[in-house]
């Protein structure tokens, strides 16, 4: 025993907490290196993007020849037939998906999280599958459904299936969310006198606000990038990745990587944002 | 205020569910349900059913002339499997080992990634490396592999170097390749590995791998038999999610391959979407998921989880 305990002091140089290894990593270049190499590697395609949305070719396909600077392809984003429509049916069912989402999976995320009951297993096993399933598959057996029960495809059934695997997503957030929380709030709500509806909408729900918004804009995210369900059940509607990959095959006009842009940055000011609203939620407790 | 302290008890659940009587058990046994009813009715009428009638369409016989009727046409499976004009097997078979590479770049590109922000990053920073590692996420799946094929291509800036380096010969080419295709599918499901991975070793007691030291384990002992047993399930948790996205993924393949990567996902989407063969397409899409969950089945077996739910 004493010769364990007097190893120790030698052993133990490194406080606890610290990040392990962080003496060697003068030493040790490797891991820093592969991760900005790599990193590197995943920004091509976004700078590419950037770069060339900017490009003033003179064909109204992407080209590599950088043909000098322009706003052009900005200032006529709409001049391709059918790309703004479809950049907008997609930011519509987006935001339809992502509210609807939210008020399906909120309650059953609650159900799930707060309660004992029979169907709480097979129901958490169909969320869980319904974000594991190939988007291939999940595509495919809609479109057997729909088919099968006389439902014209269109805008309609894109918003339902986009739904569907966003209440998923939704789920997924609102229970992490809640298991997190605890009851004892609740509790206190009903000590003090309140209903449970009262204590739901004065105490659950605030406090389950940054969850649902969080739930909200990954499944905004998701639908507005969903191509290979979509792809299935869309009949004669063009959402905007759809679009993309029908103009990839043959080139894509330069307006669809300005879009792809707004959506980036769009995109990284929420991320940036949300960083900021939970640093300083942290810092105020 | 005592009697506010005193009566608080009697508002709590558990006595309520004792004394309560039938209605205010009633009320409690259903409301998970009313909570829940919504959310259930939609699971099961747009993702439960369909999948089932997924199974039903592939039993139908017909053309896309006359229409398709349900007859239990199970000989729909052995025509594929046997004697089939179009080689389903093989696009199937090809697409499994492209989906197998693509898990195994990400597990080796991704872990050192997951490693390097858990253990050798200070707190403040962690998060801008991980929002690092998810950013090509913000730009959408299409266009971001769309652009990998417009850097690519042979005109593209990467083969022009290459050429005149006289590295590659004139008809060396990368679109078109399987290396191509699991190298797109590795790219837009990095991040998928490197979270459960990065949460799996956030959860590591650093006291495990001090002990580890202590006991005059070296670094590669160390790595080997405490930390990567206990990244398993992060490991799992990624190869499950991207394994089956990779699996059936039709675009990569299309916007980066050619005629001879060719897999199951752009076959199930052809068969339905071009040729209207929809009893084939249905077929297709069942017998992915039952190999799927076979292979990931005996993967769990064979390699084990612990607590996978709460990775995902």
């Amino acid at each position: 025993m004493t010769a364990v305990l007097e190893t120790e002091p030698v052993t133990t140089a490194q406080p606890v907490g610290e990040p392990i290894g962080e003496r060697r990593d003068r030493k040790r270049p490797l891991l820093p290196i592969i991760y900005w190499v790599v990193i590197g590697i995943t920004l091509i395609p976004i700078l590419v993007m950037i770069i060339y949305s900017f490009n003033n070719t003179p064909t109204n396909r992407i080209t590599f020849q950088w043909h000098g600077f322009t706003f052009y392809w900005y200032a006529n984003l709409t001049q391709v037939s059918g790309l703004g429509q479809s950049f907008l049916v997609s930011i519509e069912i987006a935001v339809l998906a992502a509210i609807i989402s939210i008020a399906v999976g909120v309650p059953l995320a609650m159900a799930l999280e707060r309660h004992r009951f029979a169907l709480r297993g097979p129901l958490s096993a169909v969320v869980f599958a319904d974000i594991a399933a190939p988007s291939i598959v999940v595509g495919a057996a809609s479109l057997s459904f729909f088919l099968s029960a006389g439902v014209p495809l269109g805008y309609l059934t894109i918003l339902l299936v986009h739904v569907t695997f966003c209440i998923a997503y939704v789920v997924v957030v609102i229970r992490a969310r809640l298991s997190g929380m605890g009851h004892v709030l609740e509790e206190a709500a009903g000590d003090l006198g309140a209903n449970p509806l009262t204590a739901f909408s004065r105490v659950t729900l605030p406090l389950l606000l940054p969850g649902m918004l969080a739930g909200a804009a990954l499944a905004l995210a998701m639908s507005i990038d969903d191509y290979v369900i979509t792809s299935f059940v869309a009949g004669p509607t063009v959402t905007f990745p759809l679009f993309v990959y029908g103009a990839a095959k043959v080139g894509l006009p330069p307006q669809v990587l300005c879009f792809g842009t707004i959506i980036f940055l769009v995109a990284l000011l929420i991320a940036l944002l949300n960083a900021v609203v939970t640093r300083r939620g942290r810092a105020a407790r | 205020m005592t009697a506010v302290v005193q009566t608080a008890p009697l508002g709590r659940a558990p006595l309520d569910f004792k004394e309560g009587g039938f209605r205010r058990n009633l009320k409690r046994h259903s409301t998970p349900y009313l909570l829940g009813l919504v959310g259930m009715a939609w699971l099961l009428i747009l993702f439960v059913i369909p999948l089932i009638s997924g199974l039903a369409v592939s039993l139908m016989s017909g053309n896309p002339q006359d229409g398709y009727t349900f007859t239990w046409n199970w000989s729909v499976y052995s025509d594929i499997f046997v004697n089939s004009d179009v080689p389903y097997v093989t696009f199937l078979i090809r697409g499994l080992v492209y989906a197998a590479s693509a898990t195994i770049v990400t597990i080796i590109v991704g872990f050192p990634l997951a490693y390097f922000i858990a253990f050798r990053v200070s707190r403040r920073w962690k998060n801008a490396l991980l929002l690092l590692v998810t950013l090509s996420f913000f730009v959408s799946f299409v266009i971001r592999t769309d652009m990998w094929a417009f850097v690519l291509s042979d005109q593209g800036p990467v083969l022009t170097v290459l050429r005149d380096l006289h590295l590659a010969s004139k008809d060396f080419h990368i679109l078109g390749t399987a290396g191509a295709v699991i190298g797109g599918l590795a790219y837009n499901d990095l991040a998928f590995m490197v979270l459960p991975i990065y949460v799996a070793l956030e959860r590591i007691d650093p006291r495990l791998i001090e002990a580890s030291a202590d006991l005059y384990g070296n670094k590669t002992n160390t790595f080997m038999r405490t930390i990567l047993p206990l990244t398993r399930s992060g490991i799992f948790a990624g190869v499950l999610l991207v394994f089956i996205d990779c699996a059936g993924d039709p675009v990569n393949a299309s916007l980066l391959g050619g005629t001879h990567t060719y897999v199951i996902g752009q076959a199930i989407q052809d068969a339905y979407l071009t040729n209207q063969q929809y009893n084939v397409a249905a077929a297709l899409s069942t017998i992915l998921m039952i190999v799927l969950g076979i292979i990931l089945f005996a993967y769990a077996r064979i390699v084990g989880t612990d607590n996978i739910e709460d990775l995902v």
